[in-house]
This record gives structure tokens, sequence and C-alpha cells, in this order.
């Protein structure tokens, strides 16, 4: 990790506004990612990773909003850009598909004038040229007969088929970054995996960089040279995603990776015992005091609940932010 | 897609009234204005005059196909200046929210307060009578129902994720509206675009009928029924006829927007993803 990364976010905070008081819904947020690095960023509903993805782009509109840190792309830095200059980083450089490709295309313009759209918008072509490469877009992200289905709407294309005219049109700008924010929770487990091969290929290709937003772990160490655990609006751990399989270093983590069904090595032991994490995640406005896991963590002792852990430098490489860590 | 017996039978009389309006010199037989002649007056309907004459011995009938063109530009160019009005405010308001909307909310309100033939006649009382001053009048009295429509479907729109998606793609606040609320609202805005068109046509032979329309001599199927009401017992076709002609373009404006408001129910369209 050398040289200017693509993007580096320091000492993040986001806060909520909750009408009487600020809360801090996540903080101490650091990471950076090189250009066409894959980077996934998981965790457990409302742990904040998609309020984390929508700071990186300028999108946090009240009652959240930053505050402090730093977020820096090329090394400049964005958080403080006017909202123009915003605009013109989203979708140009910075491109994000969501976690609904049912809802995320209007339901009343042809796919193909929706990926048209974006060379209009970012690239300043004419109509003519920008339908032309909607098509080539759209072949790009390998939908059969693109020349006839740029005029298909959206209510005409299977739900796989709209997220891959969601990736056609993200990644028609030819971003530096790419957000992909659960971009398969609502697909068949077959076409999950298309969709995710597809979107893997097309950025090794290109030299995109992602960020991949997902709960599930194992989708994402798949695909991500480099995991970064949430849990409460902190990173816990943050490791390569061989490590954090082989050794999580965070209690957190381990019941992770402990509750995922396993093929392989365990499979072949019998039958894989998966294990839940006890409890649930604390709201916001209940965050317990110290580490945030203590109220379910079985290493916790008295300064876990009082002082935060501090993000430790692992030997092996890596982040983790826990007193007792392995 | 099911045809249904109100939009066919809107369509037709609604394309019909447009056609002659635009053929009017063509199916007229005689100027509505010059060819006056005394020794015809007050003929009853016949073979020679259609509709009959009126005292100054004008062929109703040709003042009928001509009396079309005001009464359907006013009906036409004023809705669609209430459209463009409407949609303006009330998809800017819902978008935007916050005290914009508060403006535009009060100005809603207040239009809804005063009747709009009131109001439209208070205009043409400071502009003068004249076709102009009517568009003007009716176009912009008639735009607070557009505005209501246009606000709230903005308001549920706005959180929807292709709106979102938009822009975290980039696209600036008047792209936004522009394509992905725009034309996801359109359907009710057209639905009440064409009924506001028959409600224009009602308020042109009103404020003719008070004077207040295109000036005479030229024929509008207001100012004609307002010219013939002396007559109505001895030559009753005077009236007849004109008020035949509102009667069937507004009866086909209100079946055609009833009609389109069936196929272009929004609920069947934009939740269809
Ligand atoms: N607009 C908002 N107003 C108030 N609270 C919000 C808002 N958006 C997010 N939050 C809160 O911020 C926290 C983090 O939300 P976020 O959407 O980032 O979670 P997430 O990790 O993406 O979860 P999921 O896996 O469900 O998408 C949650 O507790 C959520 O309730
Ligand atoms: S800091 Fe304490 S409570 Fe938190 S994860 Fe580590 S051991 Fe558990
Ligand atoms: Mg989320």
């Amino acid at each position: 990790m050398t040289g200017t990364p693509l993007i580096e976010v320091e000492d993040l905070r986001i806060d909520l506004d909750d009408g009487s008081r600020r809360v801090a819904a996540a903080e101490g947020i650091s990471f950076r990612i090189d250009r066409g690095e894959t980077f996934g960023l998981v965790g457990e509903s409302g742990c904040g990773k998609s309020i984390t993805a929508l700071a990186l782009i300028g999108l946090l509109r009240h009652p959240l909003s930053i505050g402090g840190g730093v977020i820096r792309f090329e090394g400049r830095e964005i958080q403080h850009l006017s909202a123009a200059r915003q605009r013109d980083l989203r979708g140009d450089r910075i491109a994000m598909i969501f976690q609904e490709p049912m809802t995320a295309l209007n339901p009343v313009s042809p796919v193909g004038r929706q990926i048209a759209e974006m060379f209009v918008l970012h690239k300043g072509k004419s109509w003519r040229e920008a339908n032309q490469l909607a098509i080539e877009a759209l072949a790009s992200v390998r939908v059969p007969a693109p020349e006839r289905r740029v005029r298909d709407y959206p209510h005409q294309l299977s739900g796989g088929m709209r997220q891959r005219v969601m990736i056609a049109i993200a990644l028609a700008c030819g971003p530096d970054l790419l957000i992909a924010d659960e971009p398969t929770t609502a697909l068949d487990v077959t076409v999950q995996a298309e969709i995710i091969e597809l979107m893997r290929n097309l950025c090794a290709e290109r030299g995109t960089a992602v960020l991949m937003i997902s709960h599930d772990l194992g989708l994402v160490a798949n695909v991500c040279r480099r995991v970064a655990v949430m849990y409460a609006g902190r990173i816990v751990e943050e490791r390569g995603s061989a490590d954090i399989f082989r050794a999580p270093s965070h209690p957190y983590t381990q019941g992770l990776v402990d509750s995922l069904p396993r093929l392989g090595s365990r499979a072949a032991l019998g039958r894989s015992r998966l294990k839940e994490i006890a409890g649930v995640v604390p709201a916001i406005s209940s965050f317990p005091d110290g580490c945030r896991f203590n109220p379910r963590c079985a290493q916790a002792t008295e300064i876990c609940r009082t002082v935060v852990p501090e993000a430790d430098r692992l030997e092996a490489g890596g982040l983790v932010r826990c007193h007792h860590h392995a | 897609m099911k045809l249904r017996a109100n939009l066919v039978i809107g369509g037709v009389l609604f394309a019909l009234a447009v056609l002659v309006g635009l053929l009017a010199p063509w199916l007229a037989h005689t100027d509505p204005v010059l060819d006056a002649n005394l020794m015809n007056a007050e003929e009853p309907p016949s073979w020679t005059w259609w509709f009959g004459t009126d005292d100054q011995g004008r062929d109703i009938y040709s003042r009928v196909v001509y009396g079309a063109r005001v009464s359907l530009t006013v009906g036409i160019v004023s809705q669609l200046i209430n459209s463009v009005i409407g949609v303006a405010l009330g998809l800017s308001a819902g978008y935007f929210g916050g005290w914009w909307d508060d403006v535009v909310n009060a100005l809603t309100n207040l239009m809804l307060a005063i009747p709009s033939l009131i109001f439209a006649l208070a205009i043409m009382a400071v502009l003068g009578p004249g076709l102009t001053s009517l568009l003007i009048a009716l176009g912009l009295t008639n735009w607070s129902f557009t505005c209501r429509i246009a606000r709230a479907s903005a308001l549920s729109l706005r959180s929807q994720g292709y709106v979102q998606a938009a822009t975290v793609l980039g696209y600036g606040e008047l792209r936004i509206m522009v394509t992905q609320l725009l034309p996801n609202m359109l359907g009710p805005i057209v639905v009440i675009g064409t009924l506001g068109m028959g409600s224009a046509v009602l308020s042109e032979a009103a404020l003719s009928f008070l004077g207040l329309g295109v000036r005479p001599p030229f024929p509008s199927w207001g100012s004609m029924l307002s010219d013939a009401r002396e007559q109505i017992t001895t030559a009753p076709w005077l009236s007849i006829f004109p008020g035949l002609a509102i009667f069937l373009t507004v009866l086909g404006l209100n079946l055609l927007g009833d009609g389109l408001r069936d196929i272009l129910d929004p609920q069947s369209r934009s939740r269809r993803t």
C-alpha cells in the first residue's frame, strides 16, 4: 500500500441529529482503497455501512451529516467540496449501485436512454453518440441483443437483467470507484453469483476499484482483497480476506466466521455447527460505553465497559479494535 | 388494452371539434362576419341555412363552425398555461419542500379560496375584453388543482429508488425533476388538463356571455349565446346550436378525461416494477 490511495477515509464521524442532540451514528471510520483494489465492508443491519457509503459520495442528508474527519479522493479532500463539484464526481468518477435493483430504474424511460443519459450528462456527448455508446455498454454487461434491448422498459426485464443495466449505467463513464451496496440481496442465489462474477470481471478489466458492502462476510471475502468489519458504527477489524477466515482476531468477527456455513474442512467433519452471536445490535441512542460489543462479548472484562479500544495494528497486517484481541 | 366507451366517444367528440375548428374556412358556407344580409334575417333551419340565420341574416352554421376556433383556442391554450404553472410550482414544491413548499401551498390555498371565474372576471376587468385577455385570465386562474396533484406526486416520487439512484449518478436537481419526476406524474396531469380544458371552454362561454369575451362581431359560442338571449323564444335556433356545440365539446372533454384516467392510472403504471 504505497503511493496516493484512490480514496482515503480518516477518522470519519457521521452525526445523527435526533431533534434535540447529535449522536454519532458512526465514528472513527478509517480505511483506504487503492486504485483497482477491491475492498469489502461487512456488518449486521444498521451498523452504518450505507451511511458510510453515502458520506463518501457527499449524499448524507438531514438528519445525517459529517461530524468530523477527512475523506480524500486521489489525495484531494472532498468532504467540503461544493454541491456542484461533488455532483460532478458522482456517477463520473465514483459510481454506486444499490440495494434495490428492482426500483432503481425509471419505469417510464427505456433502459437505453437511461444509460445514454450518463454520457450526455458527464461526457458531454450528443444523444446520437450516447445512444450508440449505450448499446455498447449494454453489450459489455452481456445483455443479449443489446440493440433491441435498449428500447425495453425496465418492467420488460428480469431482476438479473435490470441489475445488469444498473451495472452498465454505473460503469458507463468509467468510474475509478464503484460502490456496490448489497447489490444482489434482492436476487435469486444463482443470479446473485452471475451478477457478482460479472461485476468483478468488468471492474478487474477496467481497473475500477470496488467498495463492496454486504452483511454476508462469505460473499465479500470471496470478492474482495481486504475486508473491514463494522459493528455499531465502528470498524472493529480490517484484514486481508484470507486472514479474516483463517484467524479472525476480533471476538465479533470470530462470531461472524463461526456463524458461516462452511464447505470443505468443517463440512468434512460432519455437520457444520452454526453458532449465532447471542443478543442484538444496540440502537444508536443506546450504544453502550467502552467497546460497543461488550454486552454480547464472552471475553468482555471491566475495561471493555468503560474504555473505547483503540485500533491496534496486527503483526500479520490489518487492524483490530479490541482490548483482548487474539 | 381494453378500449373504453368513454375514451372513444370523448376522443371522437373532441377530435371532431378540433377538426371543425381547423377546417372552418372549408366547412363554413359563408363568411361568419361579412356575409350579413338583412333579407335573410332570422330564417329557421332549412336546407339552405342548416342552423338558421340570426337577426342580421348571418349563417348560424358558419358562425358555429368558426366559433369552434375561439372556444378551442381558449380551452387548449389557457389550460396549457395552467398546466405549465401548476406543474412547475407543484413539482418544485413537492421536490424541494421547505419554505418554497410553504409559499406554493399558501398560493394554492388562496387560489382555491377564490372561485376561479370571479378571479378571471377581475383580471378581464383590468385587461379589457379580447382573446388575449381571455387567455391570460383563464390561464392564470385554474392551476391550483394541477399544482396540488403535481406536488403530491413529487412528494411520493422523490423517495423512489430511481430518483435516489439518479442523485447518486450525479443528476442535477432540474434534470431529476424533468427526467425522473415529470414523466412519472404525467398521467394524472394529462387527465386534469383534459377536464380543465372542458371547464375553460365553459368559462369562455360564461365570460363571453357577460360581454367580456372576444369582441363582436367575430363569433364565439359564448358571445353567440349572449347575442341570442333576447330571441330565445322567437328564434330558439340562435341559442340551441352554439349551446349544443359547447355541450358536446365539454362532454367530449370530460369523457376523454375520464377515459384517460382509466388507462393512465398511476397505480398501474409506476407500481408495475
Ligand atoms: N435518514 C436517516 N434518519 C435517521 N437515522 C438513519 C437514517 N439513515 C440511517 N439511519 C440510522 O443510521 C444507522 C446506520 O444505517 P445504515 O443504513 O448505514 O445501516 P446499514 O449498515 O447499511 O444497514 P443495512 O444492512 O440494513 O443496509 C441505522 O441505525 C439507521 O437507523
Ligand atoms: S474490547 Fe472487550 S468487549 Fe470488546 S470485543 Fe474486545 S473483548 Fe469483547
Ligand atoms: Mg444499507
